[in-house]
């Protein structure tokens, strides 16, 4: 009896996963037109013996090297060239390591690290060399090993980050954190790191000014700060004050954005296939979308599949050069490249 | 229920051949590890086409880390592999985000090695130069310490989940094109069907006794034919389910089935290890050498730690019918057995 509890328990969860996942297959699926596309084969070397884990975050500098966060046994941060050859770990044993979330290069070429196991952003310099800033503080050693929040979130304070997802920064430099797995907002701060405001709160919801799980966060030239809220499958469009404009409900699960470099940006976006992957869910996720940052589809490339050039669960993308994409994939382990080629 | 189960394992029991013959075999552990490396636990052992010999094994310390928002744990196990000749060539994959508590390893017919790990319950594809190719299920962010058993994610433990995450799996098997067969395992008690692409196909059995369900899918193999053979531990039988999870048979003649293995070739034989538990040398131990219908063809071996006896055996490579390798989860060793 309790045998056929538990299935028929299970069967209802499936059926809702089958059904939330349906929901988020993006009604921009049918019609965007797919872009030409080309995967680069085993474009990242690791040292020799060394592998990469959960590649949560990848980011490019302005001169084309190559960052990696990942988690493997221990949260890493590993450089490459532009030809995609190892150069240097960077940060090893560092404090403010447990589980990486995302690294973003700043227009000055500082490298941040987002860790959302210990709850801290960290900005280092370009070499990797320095820490010049932390934002947020990891909790006490002495409070034991304690699981992820499952509760009431915790108060959404000024300065304390509960598993923060992402960091992007205007053409003044204030920084915009996505604040997070626990708290459910995206929080400004001036150049210094001092509190400047916040949009969201403490607790998920799906009307406007709030978030279910803010997971990855990306600023255009004019300020405009594009939220990708994960739990609701949109994105979120705030002004530089954090006002709220609009949201963007066509394209997918809403796991991440990012936004090209240039004089004509453009804002990719990834319907990243559910962690779980229900039965199904192969046939309705993965691929990302290119549009315009007014929400306007260009196109979309790529597919669920966790043989290389398929995607495992995209987690980040950069897209410095948009015809020249690089993917994080946090169940292959694998970051991979892709060269663009325009409409098909 | 419970009565029923106990009947069922009485009557298994009954069914055990009082007398098969005993095979004649010779001992002997050829594998030699680094300077002041050891081996733990040996969870799984496995012989690519080279004779080269891979071992998995829980050798180390799981660490679970303090002073963050979750509990997270890493390392712990090591996957070694060794020359023909038991030299050692190499540790792959130190840095392994998912190697925590080693379960089983088996090498395909293209010399991939898989690893299969119980508590990251995940079953991980390397090529044969160690490059991660492929991976199957998620590593848990966040453990409970003790573990509980339904630590992760999906559905209920036992229930039969139709899902590609894994709770605790044990072992995996691929048939002839490829399809890749997951027995999942210890937390879930089923099995999982990919395509040899890892797409998700199907999953069958969950807890219980009936024909079709499982104690615990404690290891599987795949005959030349596609039938699909899972030990299920704790029922005492080794079930035969064709292709597409359809159940064909029982087979009770080879004891509780910790491990099993097919050889490969035209005449193919089963092993099934009716392996001691671990807190218990006064039973069981023994190997059974089967033909595919159950038949029994020998036995050999006890419960015991000395050089002719099996410590908990965990994994059996059985690429040469009459030249094994056996991983011993009790007595930390792995054996090369020569039968004659």
């Amino acid at each position: 009896m309790k045998i056929y509890l538990a299935a028929t328990a299970a069967l209802s969860l499936l059926l809702s996963t089958v059904g939330s996942s349906a929901q988020v297959a993006a009604t921009a699926f049918n019609s965007a037109p797919d872009l030409a596309y080309e995967a680069v084969p085993n474009f990242f070397k690791a040292p020799a013996g060394d592998y990469m884990g959960e590649l949560q975050g990848v980011a490019t500098n302005s001169k084309g090297q190559i960052f990696a966060f990942f988690r493997g046994p221990n949260t890493r941060l590993w450089q490459f060239d532009q030809n995609g050859r190892f150069v240097r770990e960077i940060g090893k044993d560092f404090y403010g390591f447990m589980f990486a979330h995302s690294v973003r290069i700043d227009r000055h070429d500082n490298i941040w690290t987002v860790d959302e196991g210990t709850n801290v952003v960290t900005k280092f310099n370009p070499d990797g060399t320095k820490v010049l800033m932390v934002i947020g503080h990891r909790p006490s050693q002495a409070d034991g090993p304690y699981a992820t929040p499952k509760g009431p979130n915790p108060p959404d304070e000024k300065y304390t980050l509960c598993r923060p997802t992402d960091v992007a920064w205007d053409q003044q430099d204030n920084i915009f954190i996505g604040d997070g797995y626990c708290n459910n907002r995206v929080v400004k701060y001036d150049r210094n790191g001092k509190f400047l405001a916040q949009n969201g709160g403490p607790a998920p919801g799906k009307g406007e000014n709030q978030y279910n799980l803010p997971h990855g966060l990306q600023v255009d030239h004019q300020g405009n700060v594009y939220v990708a809220d994960r739990g609701n499958a949109r994105y979120v469009v705030l002004d530089n004050n954090l006002k709220w404009k609009t949201a963007y409900t066509q394209y997918g699960s809403a796991w991440s954005d990012c936004i090209s470099e240039g004089p004509h940006q453009y804002l990719f976006m990834s319907n990243s296939n559910p962690n779980g992957n229900a039965p199904g869910s192969w046939k309705i996720g993965g691929q990302i979308y290119k549009a315009e940052l007014d929400g306007t589809v260009v196109g979309k490339f790529g597919h669920a599949g966790k043989l290389a050039p398929g995607f495992q669960v995209v987690h980040m993308m950069d897209c410095r050069n948009p015809n020249s994409i690089i993917v994080g994939e946090i169940e292959s382990w694998r970051m991979q490249k892709f060269v663009l080629k325009g409409s098909k | 229920m419970k009565r029923l189960a106990t009947l069922l394992l009485a009557a298994a029991a009954l069914a055990m051949p009082a007398a098969a013959q005993e095979l004649g075999y010779a001992t002997s552990q050829p594998l030699t590890l680094p300077h002041d490396t050891f081996f733990g636990m040996a969870a799984g052992v496995a012989t690519n086409s080279k004779g080269n010999v891979f071992v998995y094994t829980r050798n180390g310390e799981p660490t679970v880390t303090l002073g963050g928002s979750r509990t997270f744990a890493h390392g712990g196990s090591s996957l070694y592999e060794f020359a023909p000749d038991g030299k050692f060539i190499r540790q792959i994959g130190k840095q392994v985000y998912g190697f925590l508590a080693a379960q089983q390893v088996r090498v395909d017919s293209s010399d991939n090695i898989w690893v299969v790990d119980r508590y990251s319950s995940m079953v991980m594809k390397f090529a044969p130069d160690g490059r991660q190719i492929m991976l199957l299920g998620r590593k848990p962010e966040s453990v409970d310490v003790p573990s509980s058993p339904d630590t992760g994610r999906g559905t209920p433990p036992g229930s039969g989940s139709a899902s590609d995450l894994f709770q605790s799996p044990t072992d995996v098997a691929w048939d002839a094109a490829g399809n890749i067969f997951v027995a999942d395992g210890i937390g879930n008690a089923r099995v999982a069907k990919f395509t040899r692409d890892g797409v998700f196909v199907k999953s069958w059995g969950s807890r219980g006794t009936a024909d079709g369900q499982f104690k615990t899918a404690h290891g599987i193999a795949v005959d030349a034919g596609g039938n699909v053979y899972v030990g299920d531990r704790g029922n005492s039988r080794i079930q035969v389910f064709d292709n597409d999870g359809n159940f064909k048979s029982s087979i009770t003649s080879g004891g509780d089935p910790e491990a099993i293995c097919i050889t490969p070739g035209a005449h193919q034989y089963l092993f099934s290890s009716n392996s001691n538990p671990a807190n218990d040398l006064d039973r069981g131990g023994e190997i059974y050498k089967l033909e595919l219908n159950g038949t029994v063809v020998g036995k050999f071996g006890q419960a015991g730690k000395g050089p002719r006896d099996f410590g908990s055996v965990n994994a059996i490579d059985c690429r040469s019918a009459n030249s094994l390798y056996v991983a011993e989860a009790g007595n930390w060793r792995v054996t090369k057995v020569d039968l004659h």
